[in-house]
């Protein structure tokens, strides 16, 4: 049995997704040689924790009770450097900005030697390379499947699953949320505004929804795909960006009529990285509905190669994020 | 080069194979035939259409043999269009001047708008176009989107273009 000992870093949705499903997938875990013991839960608030392991059902409680995981006052970092570990899984929230956190806790994990597997898209958007050195230089592991399309695998299932393959392009519905807004605008004939609050009310649409729907996000992701599939080296900078906020419920009728649907589409090739909504034909591999993602690898050999599946919710994202664990420890 | 034929067939049995017969030997590729069979000319005849694919030098040919065989050859014409897009514009189209927008696709020569469909649901919302542009062939397709485009930027229109187009 070999014991990982890993933090959590970020203990809002994601993280507490990722606590549920090792609780969940302790005896799978287990079963295939691997045992996972969370030394450190980091919130924004505080830490908890415990070199033999912290008890992660404790922790969602009190974070669903009192708001914070936190016993102790230590931030990430010091967790980081601090407290004996081999894993950092990194999933604060997303800034595009500076980074955030998320760009401070990687590079200090890789300075002390740490793996590191996020689902924190901000610093790979903005330091994918400097990132990538890092953890060469330290001899870290680095994964991040879980910043692209949620549960959906993309990046490894380039990588690894077609290697070999010369990746010619990959487009798809890279934004959970504008699926909806598009799908349910078309449905009810309804306007954008009345459908994004709808979809604000559920839970979908953030209170302050443009990053999501003038296409930043889906920008982001590409900009991942772009460097780490592409091997490209590309910041959001270089990504040509239209969101789906004009979008009228007449169009998306006419297109309809038509036989096409409107979506939000990401494309990216050693070329060209592109968001802009696009006429998509009825029932085409790209047509999928309500909040599900897909992409379409077009590749050298394999022709192409279309996954759909859930882009969010935290159960979703831990899926990948365990995937990721698997993949680096399993056969070690 | 690809030709429309218009032909008119007797309403008996058996015309439309006699029509089709002469073209394999021509090496014709046939690509569509429409056949308005609810419908019926002045001579009492059925109008069919076909698109050839031929040789320009075996036009001749195919039409007098099909003359032959008493099949009225009522046109010919070298098919100007092969390529065909949809376009949704979104934005003022109207008070942009949607006229300027066709305008400057149709004086191009090689391509043209051959429908818009319009939908104003308000002085101050957003409209919505559908435009189908005809185009010679996939550049001049190409051409027309790219003129398309700039003129939609210059009218802050936003452009939907079709998923397999270079956007």
């Amino acid at each position: 049995m070999k014991t990982v000992r890993c933090s959590i870093l970020g203990f809002g949705a994601v993280g507490q997704g990722v606590a549920e499903v090792l609780l969940m997938k302790k005896e799978y875990m287990k079963s295939i040689g691997l045992e996972i013991l969370v030394v450190a839960v980091v919130d924004s608030k505080g830490a908890a924790v415990n070199p033999d392991g912290v008890d992660l059902a404790d922790c969602l409680s009190r974070k669903r009770t009192k708001g914070t995981v936190g016993v102790e006052k230590l931030t990430a970092v010091e967790v980081i450097k601090s407290v004996d570990h081999e894993l950092v899984i990194e999933t604060t929230p997303t800034n595009i900005v500076t980074g955030g956190a998320g760009l401070q806790n990687m590079l200090a994990a890789f300075e002390t030697g740490k793996d590191v597997i996020t689902s924190n898209k901000g610093p790979l958007t903005l330091k994918y390379k400097e990132l990538m050195e890092a953890a060469k230089n330290s001899g870290s592991k680095f994964r991040f499947e879980a910043t692209v399309g949620g549960s959906m695998p993309v990046i490894n299932l380039a990588n690894e699953v077609l290697a070999g393959n010369r990746i010619k392009s990959i487009k798809g519905i890279l934004n959970g949320t504008c699926n909806y807004i598009l799908t349910r605008m078309l449905e009810e004939r309804a306007s954008y505004k009345d459908i994004l609050a709808e979809a604000k009310e559920l839970g979908i649409a953030e209170s302050d929804p443009a990053y999501d729907v003038d296409g930043i996000d889906t920008a982001c992701k590409l900009v991942i795909l772009a460097n780490a599939i592409f091997g490209l080296n590309v910041t959001y900078r270089d990504v040509e960006v239209t969101g789906i906020t004009k979008i009228t419920p007449d169009a998306l009728e006419m297109a309809y009529e038509r036989g096409h649907v409107i979506k939000l589409i990401g494309e990216v090739s050693r070329e060209r990285i592109h968001v802009a909504p696009r006429l998509v034909p009825i029932n085409h591999p790209l047509d999928v509905r309500g909040t599900l993602n897909v992409a379409s690898i077009d590749t050298e050999l394999a022709g192409e190669i279309t996954v759909t599946g859930k882009g969010a919710g935290p159960i979703e994202t831990a899926s990948a994020i365990l995937s990721d664990l698997v993949a680096i420890y399993a056969n070690q | 080069m690809r030709v429309s034929m218009d032909i008119e067939l007797k309403d008996v049995p058996g015309q439309m194979l006699l029509a089709l017969q002469p073209l394999p030997e021509f090496k014709a590729n046939l690509i569509t035939v429409l056949h308005h069979h609810q419908k019926r000319t002045p001579r009492k005849t059925v109008p069919v259409q076909l698109v050839l694919e031929v040789k320009p030098e075996t036009i001749g040919a195919i039409k007098a043999k099909l003359e032959e065989s008493g099949i009225r050859v009522v046109r010919v014409g070298e098919q100007r269009f092969r390529e065909s897009i949809n376009v949704i514009l979104i934005g003022h189209v109207v008070h942009s001047g949607i006229q300027d927008t066709i305008d400057e696709i149709d004086k191009t020569g090689f391509a043209e708008v051959v429908e818009l469909s319009l939908s104003m649901p308000g002085i101050n919302l957003l409209s919505s176009a559908l435009i189908r542009i005809d185009a010679e062939g996939k550049e001049d397709l190409q051409k027309a989107l790219d003129i398309l485009k700039t003129v939609s930027a210059k009218k802050d229109l936003l452009m939907v273009l079709p998923i397999d187009i270079h956007a």
